[in-house]
């Protein structure tokens, strides 16, 4: 018997980490290769999608990627982070100054320095500003500047042992913190108007469909990347750790892991995807403000999660995906109306479903009993 | 308070018999203080527990009991004294995930389980691995050695048949149980208990008695507990507790006979058996 089922655990096992089920690659092939081709559709037929629907829908997806690495450190580690507008924004800002310096001499003041420092009577560039001109340190610095801020602040609060609300309430500080630092002329970063303004990416015009086509389907293959990283995590024993850092940390501890060095790890990737997410989000929205990533958008993030089912990856990609395009068409129609809209969502989904719409779909689909094995399989490959 | 510190003279006897086989304890307590804000939990405490003995420590409440394990499993560093591990292991300054490698294990006294994961998982968390470190965690694979050792835990806890289900809908004694099984599974030479017994059925709590001699060929326990059937089921040796030192320490019977542990359990009677 017990061969047996150390041989079955060892099969189930390789089967984990070997990769995700048909749903993901099914759902991959759609919004990789599928959009795009309705995309090509003539403008009059009823399945076409239109380049600013494309556009939307990568940057959608660009903050689904940040919504998975919130959720490894909220959904699985139960450490609620309310300041990953931060970690976004380091990555943004990065591309942002990449594509800055790409511009040239083709802004409105016709300078090799960025308008705004034209503006500024700033006369050189800075020099954390130069190594930009680089493509491969500005893609680098894309996701290693957001872990390393978040390694350092990380290893400081999580080895002083902050957690729970505490641990909010700082990252939600160093939100603040940040907003106020971007915001300041003096830093060199645009101040309140951010940086925008991009007009190419390696050569290709910023402004073209085809471009923007490329952008989104970067962004889709990054989305597949981060989803199997997350997966590969939360299905490995280390995942489970995470579950049980949730469950109980102070067992944890007993046991023999350190449930810091653990937080530690899963917080710094998860704001390297964040760095990933704003780093795609900015040559597809063509700005980058401290205002989207202050402690407003950082609490946003959170619900994006915290809707589409934390603790479950599709949830994350769900949710991120769900809310902004609700977001979307909302403020299309009645612009004022939003910020009710997403505080009524979020007390919904708290008092009423709190394992959001994936827990919703599974406990509808858990109703009809034909469906049940399925469901089961839904759970397994989650 | 003078009359709490001042060890009374058979105590100081045992003492010295016992100080002459330091040698062979598991683990030895010298002058153990601990000060909360002016607060001594524990204060000057001495104990000694010998290699597979099964040590039941009694107190009222507030008598420092679960300070004392906290001591030792490092939550808690104390103000004076040393904590000694094995033959020269010193404990003080330690983390509690360091301690728990080296091998003591702490059973809570309110089931301390991974609510939303297997009892397979709970317990496959818990094994013994020399590294636990995030990396090596990630890239790990059950070997079939392990799993033998899981299932023959189950086996020992009587939740074979429950492996598969989560741990939060375990019954509270199945959960003690499954605790007690993640514990045994790291391997760890001291296993301290904190009142295992505490909310079980008569059944239960005799299973679990019986679980717990069985430990002895293998492991040092350390128990506290309020119940004194239970105790009287399990213990030879019981040390009792009081005002954060120890009031005396002996056999079961003589325990229960001796007038200075009848007053302080009598004397604050309301306290003693008011729900922790």
């Amino acid at each position: 018997m017990t061969p047996e089922r150390s041989i079955t655990s060892r099969l189930t096992a390789v089967a984990a980490h070997a990769g995700a089920g048909p749903a993901f690659w099914i759902v991959g092939a759609i919004l990789f290769a599928g959009v795009p081709l309705l995309n090509a559709l003539p403008a009059d037929s009823f399945f076409h999608v239109s380049d600013f629907t494309l556009n939307l829908l990568g940057k959608f997806f660009a903050f689904a990627i940040l919504a998975l690495g919130i959720d490894l450190i909220w959904g699985y580690t139960g450490v609620l982070s309310l300041g990953h507008g931060v970690f976004f924004g380091l990555g943004a800002y990065a591309m942002g100054m990449h594509l800055m310096l790409g511009i040239g001499t083709e802004g409105v003041y016709g300078n090799a320095l960025p308008d705004f420092m034209v503006w500024n009577q700033v006369e050189e560039l800075p020099w954390f500003w130069k190594p930009f001109y680089s493509l491969p340190f500005s893609l680098a610095a894309i996701v290693l500047v957001p872990m390393a801020a978040a390694a350092i602040f990380g290893y400081f609060v999580f080895r002083s042992r902050i957690r729970g609300v505490y641990f909010s309430i700082i990252t939600q500080a160093l939100a603040l913190v940040a907003w106020l630092v971007f915001n300041r002329n003096e830093t060199n970063l645009g101040g309140t108007n951010g940086l925008t303004d991009f007009k190419h990416i390696q050569g290709f015009s910023l402004n073209d469909p085809s471009t923007q086509l490329v952008m989104y389907m970067v962004t889709i293959l990054f989305l597949g990347l981060a989803y199997a990283l997350c997966r590969w995590i939360t299905q490995s024993r280390a995942g489970r750790v995470l579950i049980a850092i949730r469950d109980c940390e102070q067992r944890v501890f007993f046991s023999g892991y350190s449930p810091a060095n653990y937080k530690l790890f899963v917080f710094v990737i998860s704001a390297g995807l964040a760095g990933l997410a704003g780093a795609l989000y900015v040559p597809q929205v063509g700005i980058i403000t401290p205002n989207q990533i202050g402690v407003l958008p950082s609490i946003e993030m959170v619900i994006w999660v915290a809707v589409g089912g934390r603790g479950t990856l599709s949830g994350a990609i769900i949710g991120a995906a769900g809310v902004n395009f609700m977001r979307s068409t909302l403020t299309n129609h009645f612009p004022e109306l939003w910020p009710f809209f997403l505080g009524g969502l979020f007390i919904a989904v708290v008092m009423f479903f709190p394992k959001g719409i994936v827990g919703l779909l599974r406990k509808a689909s858990a109703m009809l009993p034909s469906r049940k094995s399925k469901v089961e399989n839904a759970a397994a490959t989650d | 308070m003078n009359e709490s510190i001042s060890i009374p003279r058979d105590i100081a006897g045992e003492r010295k018999v016992i100080g002459s086989r330091h040698q062979r304890s598991i683990i030895y307590l010298d002058n153990v203080t601990v000060d909360f804000d002016g607060f001594k939990a524990l204060n000057q405490l001495n104990l000694i527990v010998d290699y597979h003995e099964l040590r039941v420590v009694i107190g009222p409440n507030g008598a420092g009991k679960s300070t004392l394990l906290d001591v030792i499993s490092g939550k808690v560093q104390p103000a004076s004294g040393r904590v000694v591990f094995g033959q020269a292991t010193d404990l003080i300054g330690l983390r509690e995930n360091q301690i728990a490698a080296l091998g003591i294990g702490r059973k809570f006294q309110t089931p301390s389980v991974y609510t939303t994961l297997p009892v397979w998982d709970n317990l496959d968390l818990s094994l013994h691995r020399k590294n636990k470190g995030f990396v090596a965690t990630l890239l790990s694979k059950l070997n079939s050695e392990e799993s033998d050792k899981i299932a023959q835990t189950l086996e020992a806890i009587g939740l074979t048949k429950k492996a598969r289900v989560l741990a939060g809908q375990l019954s509270h004694g199945e959960k003690q149980w499954l605790e007690i099984g993640m514990v045994l599974l790291q391997d760890p030479e001291l296993l301290l208990i904190d009142e295992p017994v505490a909310g079980m059925t008569e059944q239960e709590t005799e299973k679990t008695g019986e679980l717990l001699k069985s430990l002895t060929d293998k492991h040092s326990l350390i128990v506290i507990e309020h119940d004194m059937e239970f105790v009287r089921q399990i213990a030879k040796m019981v040390t009792v507790l009081h005002e954060g030192t120890v009031l005396c320490e002996g056999f079961v019977e003589d325990i229960q006979n001796d007038p200075r542990v009848i007053e302080i359990y009598l004397g604050r009677q309301k306290e003693a058996d008011a729900p922790v």
